[in-house]
This record gives C-alpha cells, structure tokens and sequence, in this order.
C-alpha cells in the first residue's frame, strides 16, 4: 500500500456537492426533442374481470398520441422474471385484474398534464370478483388468486439444513425430542412481520429513446440493474444487447425497489418504437407504492426449545409469506434469503419451513434485507423471550449458543451454508462492556425507580451478502431470464489516461451509496494517484463490461474486488514501465504521491504523467510490452459474506397512551474491513432508520377488498431524522477471507438488527404489566391496546 | 399528482379577491397552499379558479386591538406559534403543527379554514372562544368559533367567504393544549388533542372551555367538561372528574391510528393534562 493511504480514511462523499446543489442528473431531468409522456390507467379493484375499455373519449383530445392496451402489447410477452415462479405480471392487465394499482392501459401524449386527464377519460368496466389479501386465508385456497394456478402457494422452502432430506428428517427428530423432554421449555411467538412501502426518495422513471436508423434504443431509468434491463428490453423485443444502451443516472434511492424489471420500462421502449419518438414515464409518489413492489408481509410462528440454564436444543421458524399477485424479478426467492440466515449466529438444531402465498395485492420483492430482517426478527425475538422465560441474561443466553470462533473457517451453519469469518461474542462483548450498554441498564433501574416504563432491548444478528459465488448460478442467482446467464461476479476496468488522470468502469448500480468516493479509495490507494484525478462510471450498461448491479450489500465485496485486482495490474504494468525508464529492476519499483521511484533511491523516480505518456506511446515501451495502461478483472468470491453485530436500544413507554420514544440506540457492526467510516457509517444511519422505522411507524394496510389504506405519506409514517436519536456507533473488525479487500458489506444491516431490538425493547418495558409481544409496527394504539390486554389478564 | 387544469389570480387587496371569489362557480382561496395543493394535486378538490391571497400586503399581522388578539390571514404557524402575545393553547397548537417548512408557509387561518378533524390549530380557537371574520363581496360578517366547526373539511363560510382574521379575546386566565401525534409525541396530525381554557377566581374555577380534536368528526367543545369544572377548586380530583366527561357528545371515529376505545380514553387523557396545565397556567 502506498504511504498515502486513503483506505480506511474519512473521505467526504465526492457526489454529494452536485447532489446537494441540485445539479445532480436524474431521469426526470432528462428531456429530449419531441419526447412524449405517458399516464396509466390503473385498476380500482383488487380482482374483477374486465369488460370494456373505452378510450374514445382519451384519443379524441388533441395531443393525445396513443392509448394502449394489451391487445397492443401481448406479443412482447410479459414482463420477465429471474424466478418466474407463480403468475409472472402482464405487460398490461389481460382480461383480469388482480391488485389494486395495476396497469389497465397506458396513455402517451405531449405533455404530462394532459397524459393525466386523457388517462381518467379512459372508461373500463369491471366485473368484480372475489378478493383475498388475508394471508392466512390465501393459503387455504379458499379463494383462488388466479383461476389457472393449482395454489396459492406458489412455492415452499424448507430446509434444516437446505438441500438434504435425511439431515433435515434428523434435525426434526431432535427438535421432537428436546420438546418431549420434561427438563426443558418451550417458548413460542407467532409474529407479524409486516407489508412495508419502500419509498426511494425518487419515485421510479424511465424514458426511453428508439432510433430507428442506428436500430438501437437508448433507454434511461432509475433502476439499480441497468445491465439486467438491457437484457430483458433486448430479449422482449428480439434484439441483441447490443441494440440496448441503458443508462441509471443519478437513482435517488434503491432499497431493492429498483431491483426488478418492471413493466413501464417495456412498455415505454414499446411506444417509443411504435410513435418514432422519446417516451418518459415518471411515476407519482400517489401510484408507486401499488406500481413498484413492496417488502416484508410475513406471519410467522417461532418455536424455541432449550434447557433451563440456557442451552438451546432447537428453533423451528414455520411461516407464510406475503408474494403478492404477480412474480417478478425475485418474488418467491426472497424468502429464500431469510432460510440462508435462520439459523443466525447459533449452533443449535433448526429447521424452516415458509410457505410462499399469492393475494390480490401489489408484488413483494427485495426491500433492504430482504428476507433476512425478517428471519432475524423471528430467531432474536424468540431468545428473548426463552431468556425472560428461564430468567437468564439476554446477553448471556446468545453467548451460550454462538457458533464459536474458532469454528471458522469451516464453520457451516445448521441449515446447511458456509460462513466465511465470525467473531460473535467479540462484537456482543463490545456492545454489553460499553458505557453506553452499562449507562442504559443504569438509567432504566433509575427511571423504573421513579415509575417510569422504561425498557433496554438487545439483539444480535447474522447476514448474509455479498453476492455472491458463481456456483449459485445453480440456484437462480443470475440474470439468465434476461438472456444474460452471467453469475454474480464482480467486474473492475481501471483505465490510466495519457493525462494520467484514471477512469474506473464497474458493473454496479448504486442509489447513494457512494461508488465515487470508495472506489476512488480503492483505485487510488494502489496507485498512489490522487483521488481528484480519479473518474468512476457506473450504471451504465454500454461503458461498462457486463454489470450485475447493485443490490444484497454487493458492490464492494465484489465489484471493489475486481476493482482492485484490475488496479494491482495496472500497477504492475507501471511498474514495469517505471523500471524500463529508471532503469532499475521492477522489484525495486514503488509508488508514492504523484509518482514511482526506486527503493533506496528516493531521487530516481518518474511522474505519473510521464508513465501514462509512454504508456501511449508503443515505441517508448520495453521491447514486446502492449500499448495503453489498463485492466479488467472479474472477480467470482468462493462464498457469499456474512456480516454481524449486536445492537442495543433504550425505551419509554407512555402507559396512559401507548406513545413509545426511543432515547438512545447503540450498535456494534462488523462489516469486514472498512474502506471508508464515513459512508460505512452512513449506511448504518439509513439502515437503522429504516429498521426503526419498521419497528415504530411503517405498515403496509390493506383493506379486505385489496385497498391500500396507506397509499399517501399522510397515512404511510415513515421515519425522519426528528423522530431517531443520535446513533451511537461502534464497530469491531473480523476481515472476510474470501475477498482480497477483506471486506463484507454493510448497506442492509442497520436494518437485519434493528427492528427486533426496539421490540425487544418495549417487551423489556412493558414486562412489569404481563405484555410478552407486541407486533409492529409499536403504534401507541397497538401499545395501548397490548398493555389492556396484559392487564385484563388475556 | 398532477392536478386538473385551474385559472389563478393574485390578487392585490381583500376588496379584489372577494370579488375574483365570486366571479367563478368554484373558487377557492389559497393561503399557504399546504393543503389546497396536495388536494388538487390527488384530485379530490378541482376547483376552476384559485385565488391566491398570499400577496396581499398587511394579512401577516398579529396585532393587538385592546380587548382581542387578532391574527391576520397570512400570519404563518411559526409566527403564530413564537408570538407572546398569543395564548398558550394557541401559540402550542402552532408550534405542533407539521414541520418546520410546513410551519414557515402553513397559516393559522389557513388552517382554521380548512377544518382537517385532527388539526391542532382549530381546537384551540375554539377553547379561546375565537370569533371569525369573515370577508366577502357584500361586507363583513362574524362567526363565533362555537359556530364555526360544522363536518369534517366543512366550515360556516360560505362559498365566496375568505376567513380574513380570527379575533382571540383577551379574557385572561390560563390555556394549554395536549396532543398525542400520529408519529408519536407532539409530531403530526393529532390522533387525539385537547385544547383547555379556564379562568380561576377565589380559589376555584370560574370558568372554562375544552376542545377536542382527532377524536371525532370535526373539532369539537367538550361541553360537559366545562360543566364538571366550573366550580370546583381545579384539584387533580376534580380535573380527572372533568375529563371522564370529554366525549359527552363526541361523534367518535376510528380510523388507521386508533379505536373508538383507544379514542375515548385517549381524549380523556390529553383532556386532564391540558386541563392541569391550564389550570396551573391561570
Ligand atoms: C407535511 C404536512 C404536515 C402537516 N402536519 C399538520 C399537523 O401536524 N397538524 C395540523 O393541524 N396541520 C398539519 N398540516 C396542515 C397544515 O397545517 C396546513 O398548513 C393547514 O392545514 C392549511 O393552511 P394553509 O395556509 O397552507 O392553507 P391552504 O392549503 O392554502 O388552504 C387550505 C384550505 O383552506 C381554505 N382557506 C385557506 N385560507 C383561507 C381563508 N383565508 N379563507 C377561506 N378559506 C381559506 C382553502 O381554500 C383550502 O380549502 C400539515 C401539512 C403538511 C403538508
């Protein structure tokens, strides 16, 4: 590493003074010459048949270019999946409707304004069907989601471990037998683990530009998967990815919202090769939460078993999961990253099993963490209720089942995957033995001395990220439906310019996380060249070699990684360079700012300037050695990463109104290596807030006709800054090994360990009144209502 | 979000906006635009003209006139909110109403006008015993705040009406208000709020006035409040007696933040905290 070092350091965000300013480009702000807009016309009904669509009146007002519908539409297919696993989603509603919110028929015309009055001219008649959002009542298949499926359920996954029949019959029976035994106990919470809005800042927008003499679309959308698009738009309409040139500019928030191909970003390409012109859709913050997909939506029931000094000799996590009507991109296999962590941190014996269930409601699909805060809130609640029960130190209790440290690395998880690095009692031990865990215990004796509800809540978690190895390719992680079989590798080009500024091409997608300013780090840490002169493009589907995009804490494990293996060879080739003109032998070559020079002859050295010159001129190169000064690499990890940490809140409970106020959150996370504490630090804050805001505010509610009662921010609360103490952040480092960053990730884990902690917070502070479980979201009327029930003795 | 095409007029005194008011079949005045805009914008309210009053100079007031307080139609909640010489049932209303841009653009009158069922701002004027002044065409008519709270987004005005200011009388005595917000705390619409009033002399209640929003159907005076107070000494007995009373001809309403149940108990809560603060306010 250079003496300079930037790795590790504090670098202020290098995007955000164009963000701040107003300067930063999003889809949005993009109008070309001619460009249309384009309205939807949206079912009111949660399943109803449709009878007639009248656009008469639509196509009669001027400037109205077109109304489409599906019969316009069907031979593209629908909209493609990478786990087309139940009733993938049509182009536009075919014959039925089945959620509110879906796409009826689309409308473009020459300004947006006017696209919106021409769509609510459109008439369609309904004929309503029978409705089923309940998701326990959908998995009786009491009432068919569609007609032509055989279920509901659309899929199931169990494991304990994955994959292995015989282990798993054998880990049931000794579940069975712990729970038969009469020396221990059994603690059992059905929770809800609710429908949450995910809410980029940005709501979604593509527009697409169709030239019909280059045969080539150029297509622009907020999405975090600029590569996968190029690929569903070339396979839908025939082409080849190389007709397709998408571009993300600026993505104002990602979530895994923008993680899936969705059916405005065809149908725009669609009309724009129909009418000749640019089309743009921006959807309203009123249409996205039933038009982009949804999170979470499981009932679930967690079953603890263990000895009364705290071992624990199973954990079983049977559910449902809510898919929405239609699968799109991961729909049925984001439960499947909650099976990967079910067994946490710990040792002991589980088995999963999670029934994947269709209703009349808007898609679910990846929302940060992605089946992981959900199965993380089941395993953390479950053990804090088992320590109440045997009267054991929640700290302790999780101490006494880790998976210990010197299991790695070969430590396999009770379901059935390779972990790469864990120290879990090093981050619990950061969190209990600090001041900020011991004030909290302190201050809540103090507080519930003065007759105040006061609670501490614990919890620790595993994830998993980093994706991913590229034998996963087996199991749907790949963007095969989009004719791009690729694995999940990461891809690093690291160009030195004759000026020798760099530009660094990656394959991500990212929505604010910082791709600027860390690979900057990354790149200018190996070459010693300063990170203004240092240009990093992404989102790009044309610049860059094939991208997976940015999504399940990726980019740096992956993408940094190939980033840095095409640094170091870029470095090597300098280095040879360097030598041929110092005269010197490679060996002897280092880099320090601005330059090379050889060791022990701090006044040899050559600039940076005059490498890249040489570099572009063949002639002055040693004998055989290649023009230019650039590297690629891919880079395939051997495992996915597992992150951890331990978090801690601290909570008052109004019991005369339920109001719940978070004083203080700490956390302790272990992310790897960290390029730069700042935007790792970041990460955390928008993680936690989203965690909480799960916790406390979020609900996704659906009436039993399928309407969305929360389909404004008037009534959907989300978290703002005023509403969350000051974080108080700590963090211990175990490098992965199976990166040479030795880094893990960390874009999701404020939000796998955050949720369960306030619960268990509140449960700590209602304990003294009887409540054991309180489901989120902890409004103060569910809090109000838990404390009377506890109270009248039910 | 886009609303329906509307003509707009700025105009430059009350005289000409009364008179663009009734010019239109359906005119609608704007003040702070906080919640006519996202009105429009959702299509629930697409009026042919909007006649924004935002620029007409001298409504920002908040003005002294001897034996009433009275609050100009572009006074902002902030202003209303910092101003000492506003009760403190009113100036607190203020101060917990949305955020801080919602705040600095948002009006008092604005809100009052608009009659949101779990806005702050009106509760209070109610328990202040307001009287509105309302402009129009033909001249100027006064409403008393009893009188002014008829449904749900549904006041006395009529159609070419502007609210022009809201006279608070200075009775003296004490005033608070109490709210559990729909993010917790003090933070948004309330889920339940409780404006109280009172007036002590010799060592008992001489007087007293409770209003109540987010509860029911539209702000409402607690009547039978008032009726159990008066007369008492104020005591916490007394006051907890009093707000057993808070949802005497309450139409309750429950909706996404609470039961009717969880409504009643909660107007009876934030009826003895604003009450015990008023109290020791006077
Ligand atoms: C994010 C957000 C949070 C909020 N939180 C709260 C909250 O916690 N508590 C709360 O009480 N309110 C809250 N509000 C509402 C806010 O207080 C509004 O400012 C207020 O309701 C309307 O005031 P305005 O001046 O913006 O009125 P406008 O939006 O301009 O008008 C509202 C309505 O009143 C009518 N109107 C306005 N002025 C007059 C007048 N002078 N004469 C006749 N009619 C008139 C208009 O025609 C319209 O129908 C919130 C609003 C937002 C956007």
């Amino acid at each position: 590493m250079s003496t300079t070092s930037v790795l590790g350091g504090v670098v202020k965000r290098r995007e955000d003074p164009a963000l701040i300013q107003g300067t930063g480009l999003y889809v949005d702000d993009i109008k070309l010459p001619g460009m249309l807009y384009v309205a939807f016309v949206r079912s009111p009904f949660a399943h109803a048949r449709i009878t007639s669509i009248d656009a008469s009146a639509a196509l009669a007002m001027e400037g109205v270019e077109a109304v489409y519908t599906i019969d316009d539409v069907r031979h593209l297919g629908p909209v493609l999946a990478q786990v087309p696993i139940g009733k993938v989603r049509p182009l536009l509603a075919d014959g039925v409707v089945n959620h509110v919110g879906e796409a009826v028929a689309m409308v473009v015309a020459t300004d947006r304004y006017l696209a919106r009055d021409a769509a609510d001219a459109v008439e369609v008649d309904y004929e309503p069907l029978p409705v089923v959002v309940d998701l326990k009542e959908a998995a009786t298949d009491a009432v068919k989601v569609h007609e032509d499926l055989e279920s509901n359920i659309l899929m199931t996954w169990e494991a304990g471990p994955f994959g292995d029949p015989d282990a798993m019959a054998e880990t049931q029976r000794k579940i069975a037998e712990a729970k038969a035994r009469d020396d221990t106990v059994v603690v059992s919470i059905e929770a809800v683990n609710q429908r949450l809005i995910g809410t980029a800042i940005e709501p979604r927008a593509v527009l697409a530009d169709w030239n019909p003499g280059y045969g080539r679309f150029t297509v622009y959308s907020s999405t975090q998967i600029p590569h996968a698009l190029a690929g569903a738009i070339a396979k839908t309409f025939g082409i080849t990815y190389n007709d397709v040139h998408v571009v993300a500019p600026e993505v104002g928030g990602g979530f895994g919202l923008k993680l899936n191909i969705y059916n405005d970003e065809i149908l725009v390409a669609f009309a724009s090769q129909r009418l000749g012109r640019p089309v743009k859709y921006t959807e309203s913050r009123r249409e996205s939460p039933n038009s982009t997909i949804q999170g979470r939506g499981w009932i679930a029931t967690a079953t603890l078993v263990g000895t009364r000094d705290g071992e624990i000799l199973g954990y079983e996590l049977h559910g449902l999961c809510d898919m929405g009507a239609y699968s799109q991109n991961f729909t049925v296999a984001i439960p499947f990253l909650g099976v990967f962590v079910a067994s946490g941190q710990y040792k002991f014996p589980t088995h999963v099993k999670l029934d994947c269930v269709a209703t009349h409601t808007m898609t679910t699909d990846a929302y940060r963490g992605a089946g992981r805060p959900e199965a993380m809130y089941y395993l953390e609640r479950v053990i804090d209720a088992y320590a109440r029960k045997i009267g054991m130190d929640p700290a302790e209790v999780r101490r006494k089942n880790y998976i210990p440290a010197d299991a790695f690395p070969a430590a396999v998880s009770p379901v059935g995957f390779a972990m790469d690095t864990g120290d879990y009692d090093k981050a619990l031990d950061a969190l209990v033995e600090s001041d900020g865990y011991r004030q909290m215990l302190a201050d809540r004796d103090r507080m519930r001395a003065e007759g105040k509800l006061v609670g501490v809540g614990l919890s620790t978690y595993v994830e998993v990220c980093g994706f991913g190895p590229s034998g996963l390719v087996d199991l749907g992680f790949s963007w095969s439906e989009y004719g791009a079989p690729a694995a999940f590798s990461g891809t690093g080009l690291v160009r030195v310019n004759p000026d020798s500024t760099v530009t660094v091409v990656i394959g991500t997608g990212p929505s604010g996380q910082g791709h600027q300013t860390t690979w900057s780090q990354i790149v200018s840490d190996q070459l010693g060249i300063p990170m203004e002169r240092i240009r990093v493009i992404h989102g790009d589907s044309e610049e860059s070699p094939f991208g997976i995009g940015t999504f399940g804490s990726r980019s740096a494990a992956v993408d940094g990684s190939a980033t840095f293996e095409a640094a170091q060879k870029v470095r090597a080739k300098a280095a040879k360079i360097a030598a041929h003109l110092l005269e010197a032998s490679e060996e002897d070559i280092q880099f320090a700012d601005g330059g090379a020079f050889v060791a022990g002859s701090p006044d040899k050295t050559v600039s940076w300037e005059e490498i890249a010159t040489v570099a572009y001129q063949p002639h002055r190169l040693p004998e055989g050695m290649e023009g230019g000064l650039e590297a690629h690499s891919i880079f395939s990890p051997a495992n996915a990463t597992w992150p951890f940490g331990a978090h801690a809140a601290m909570v008052e409970v109004d019991a005369d109104t339920g109001d719940v106020r978070l004083l203080r959150y700490i956390t302790v996370d272990d992310c790897g290596n960290v390029i730069n504490p700042m935007i790792v630090d970041g990460q955390i804050h928008g993680g936690l807030a989203q965690g909480i805001g799960q916790a406390m505010f979020e609900e996704a509610v659906y009436d039993a006709d399928g309407n969305l009662l929360t389909g404004s921010l008037l009534d959907y609360v989300l978290p703002t800054a005023a509403d969350l103490p000051s974080f108080e952040l700590h963090r211990t480092v175990t490098p992965s090994d199976i990166n040479p960053l030795g880094v893990k990730g960390i874009g999701e884990a404020g939000t796998i360990g955050s949720a369960q902690t306030i619960v268990n917070a509140v449960v700590d502070a209602l304990e003294s009144l009887g409540v054991t479980h309180v489901d989120m979201p902890l409004r103060p009327k569910r809090v109000w209502q838990a404390i009377q029930d506890a109270k009248g003795g039910n | 979000m886009f609303p329906r095409s509307f003509e707009y007029v700025a105009p430059a005194d009350l005289a000409e906006a009364a008179e663009a008011l009734a010019s239109a079949e359906f005119a609608k005045v704007m003040s702070g635009g906080m919640s006519l805009i996202p009105m429009m914008k959702l299509r629930l309210l697409s009026p042919d003209l909007v006649v924004d009053i935002g620029r007409i100079p001298g409504l920002d007031q908040i003005e002294d006139r001897g034996d009433a307080i009275a609050i100009g139609a572009l006074v902002r909640h902030a202003q209303t909110a910092a101003s000492d010489a506003v009760p403190a049932a009113l100036r607190t209303a203020a101060a917990w109403t949305g955020d801080a841009q919602v705040r600095n653009r948002g009006t008092t009158v604005g809100s009052v006008a608009h009659a949101d069922i779990a806005a702050d701002q009106p509760a209070a004027v109610l328990a202040l015993g307001a009287t509105m002044v309302a402009r129009s065409a033909s001249g100027t008519r006064e409403i008393a705040a009893a009188d002014f709270f008829v449904d749900a987004l549904t006041t006395a005005l009529e159609p070419g009406e502007i609210l022009a200011e809201i006279r608070i009388p200075k009775a003296g005595g004490g005033s608070a208000y109490e709210k559990l917000g729909r993010r917790g705390g003090h933070t948004d619409y309330a889920v339940a709020g409780a404006a109280a009033w009172v007036q002590r002399s010799n060592g008992s209640i001489s007087d007293c006035r409770v209003a109540l929003t987010g509860v029911g159907t539209k702000p409402t005076l607690a009547e039978g409040v008032a009726e159990a107070l008066i007369g008492t000494d104020g005591s916490p007995a007394a006051v907890e007696a009093a707000a057993a009373r808070a949802t005497e001809g309450v139409t309750l309403l429950e909706d996404l933040y609470g039961s009717e149940e969880y409504k009643a108990h909660l107007a009876k809560v934030m009826t003895a905290r604003a009450l015990t603060q008023a109290i020791a306010d006077a």
